[in-house]
């Protein structure tokens, strides 16, 4: 089948489309059907993360509680005056201290994204400094009890070494 | 090597075909968002406080002895036709190259590294190498963050980690992605049921030229979806292990189209390289089809004039910017697939 529009490439859109209970029936190729904006509801969505995002703030996606803003509420963050509105309209916030301002609103958006709200991630090594070690001896800590559970003794004794060392590293700095 | 001759210079090293996996993974790409603790980010800053982003980077740069080998290049100083030719060969993101007042692109000699200053965050280190070598590629960015990390004070968060302007990015400020060529996954039909599967893993899809872009050439783009709440390892890891999942799929499909149509198959990459050889007027569209036909031609060892970089190469300098710049001068469209057309026919040819 030829497309209906050019009449010279193969059809290989089928448009079928119901306008106050007609139907209409169009075959297309996928140039034409692009140039006539046919093929954006399949290919190029515009489901861009602030669209998506003023739906998940706004009314919620069905699916746990949503995450309702008051209405009329004129809330800035103290420090750069980003106002949650502008946030759930453009998707960016504002400075680093909007994300403390705005904890218990961003907080369930967060867990909603990632699924997650713990960093378990790299430490800057500067300014993270303990940090990065308790975060090491966390990890260590995981890793003793698997070779505990797995029995192997001789391995997890070097990790509960290493944990010591550490810790006291820890306690040195402080 | 200084800036301009990045510019001007038409191979980069994420080019090669010397690298892992690179019949079906063209390139791995890993991110890293940064921001400073004490300045707005750059949506929400002013100029002056941008401007004292730049020069603290900078600064920044210029201090740590390790860094010596990138050059610092201010976006307003640079033509507009300059900036985009960098986000055609994939040193900055097409929006870095709409704004220049205060944005600077910070770039390797080589090209393997690049940092973006005031784009949506404040700082994002970017490595790029050829084939499927994302834990390499992270241990280049990681290197670099850290020795900016030693000058600079970066906003982190014990409980979610590096701080982003967009909470999609928050934890590890990590994007790591593989550019994949699936053409035998796509000429069969399999590309959409194989995509999905991916992005019930976690991966995010894309095309070309990252967000928002269609894919093209039959390249996909397949990156982390989640960045808080798993380490840079295990994020890398999991790509990492799809990946493999999907290369193996494409290489599968490819035999079988050997086996089960040899003709139809070396009929359409030998009608690919003969239009690539002789044509006259060519759009990109057009030449990414063409040029993608021809790279399984040259995986499956069906055509031997050309090879997998040559390709690789023609499918950014077949982009307007690089064509104009190449010309001297502004081309309208059918200029442009005149001299995109002569292009092809002279790299192929001298090969």
């Amino acid at each position: 089948m030829l497309c209906d529009e050019c009449k010279k490439r193969p059809a290989n859109v089928h448009i079928t489309k119901m306008v106050n209970g007609v139907k209409s029936e169009s075959h297309l190729c996928e140039e034409c059907a692009r140039e006539k904006g046919e093929l954006t509801l399949i290919s190029e969505s515009k489901f861009s993360f602030p669209n998506l995002l003023t739906g998940l703030l706004q009314t919620g996606s069905g699916i746990g509680t949503p995450v309702s803003i008051p209405a009329h509420t004129v809330d800035g963050c103290r420090n750069c005056g980003m106002e949650f509105s502008t946030f759930a309209s453009k998707g960016f916030l504002g400075c680093s201290q909007c994300y403390t301002q705005f904890e218990p609103r961003l907080d369930p958006l967060i867990r909603r994204i990632h699924g997650n709200c713990k960093h378990t991630g790299k430490v800057p090594k500067r300014i993270g400094g303990a940090q990065g070690v308790v975060r090491e001896i966390e990890s260590l800590r995981r890793d003793l009890a698997k070779l505990v559970s797995d029995e192997k003794y001789e391995e997890a004794a070097m990790i509960r070494d290493k944990i010591k060392d550490l810790e006291k590293r820890l306690s040195d700095q402080v | 090597m200084p800036l301009k001759d990045i510019i001007e210079g038409t191979y980069s090293a994420w080019m090669s075909t010397n690298a892992p996996h690179t019949d079906v993974a063209l390139s791995s790409r890993v991110r890293l968002a940064r921001n400073l603790g004490d300045i707005p980010f750059p949506n929400q800053a002013s100029p002056t406080d941008l401007a004292r982003v730049a020069e603290k980077v900078e600064k920044a740069v210029s201090q740590v002895p390790e860094l010596s080998r990138l050059e610092v290049m201010r976006l307003s100083e640079a033509s507009v036709l300059d900036r985009h030719i960098l986000a055609e060969k994939h040193l900055i993101s097409p929006q870095h190259a709409e704004g220049a007042e205060n944005r600077l692109a910070i770039i390797a000699d080589d090209e393997s590294v690049s940092v973006m200053v005031n784009e949506e965050d404040h700082i994002r280190i970017q490595t790029l190498l050829p084939g499927l070598q994302l834990g390499e590629a992270y241990q280049l960015a990681d290197n670099v963050d850290d020795l900016l990390e030693s000058k600079l004070d970066y906003a982190f968060d014990e409980q979610i980690g590096y701080i982003t302007a967009c909470p999609t990015n928050v934890g590890t400020g990590l994007r790591v992605s593989i550019m994949v060529h699936l053409p035998a996954l796509v000429v069969t039909g399999q590309v959409r049921a194989v995509l999905s599967a991916v992005s019930n893993l976690g991966i995010a899809v894309r095309g070309l030229y990252g967000e928002g872009t269609e894919a093209s050439g039959n390249m996909f783009q397949l990156s982390n979806q989640v960045t808080l709440g798993r380490s840079e390892q295990e994020l890398i890891e999991n790509l990492h292990a799809v990946t493999m999942q999907v290369i193996e799929q494409e290489r599968a499909t490819r035999k079988k189209l050997i086996l089960e149509m040899p003709e139809q198959l070396e009929d359409r990459v030998q009608r690919a390289y003969g239009i690539l050889c002789h044509a006259r007027l060519m759009t990109s569209q057009e030449a990414l089809k063409l040029l993608s036909d021809a790279k399984l031609g040259v995986e499956l060892q069906l055509i031997s004039g050309v090879d997998g970089e040559t390709l690789n190469e023609l499918m950014v300098i077949t982009q307007p910017a690089y064509l104009q710049k190449l010309a001297g001068q502004g081309l309208d469209p059918t200029q442009r697939d005149i001299r995109r057309a002569a292009l092809i026919r002279e790299r192929i040819r001298t090969k």
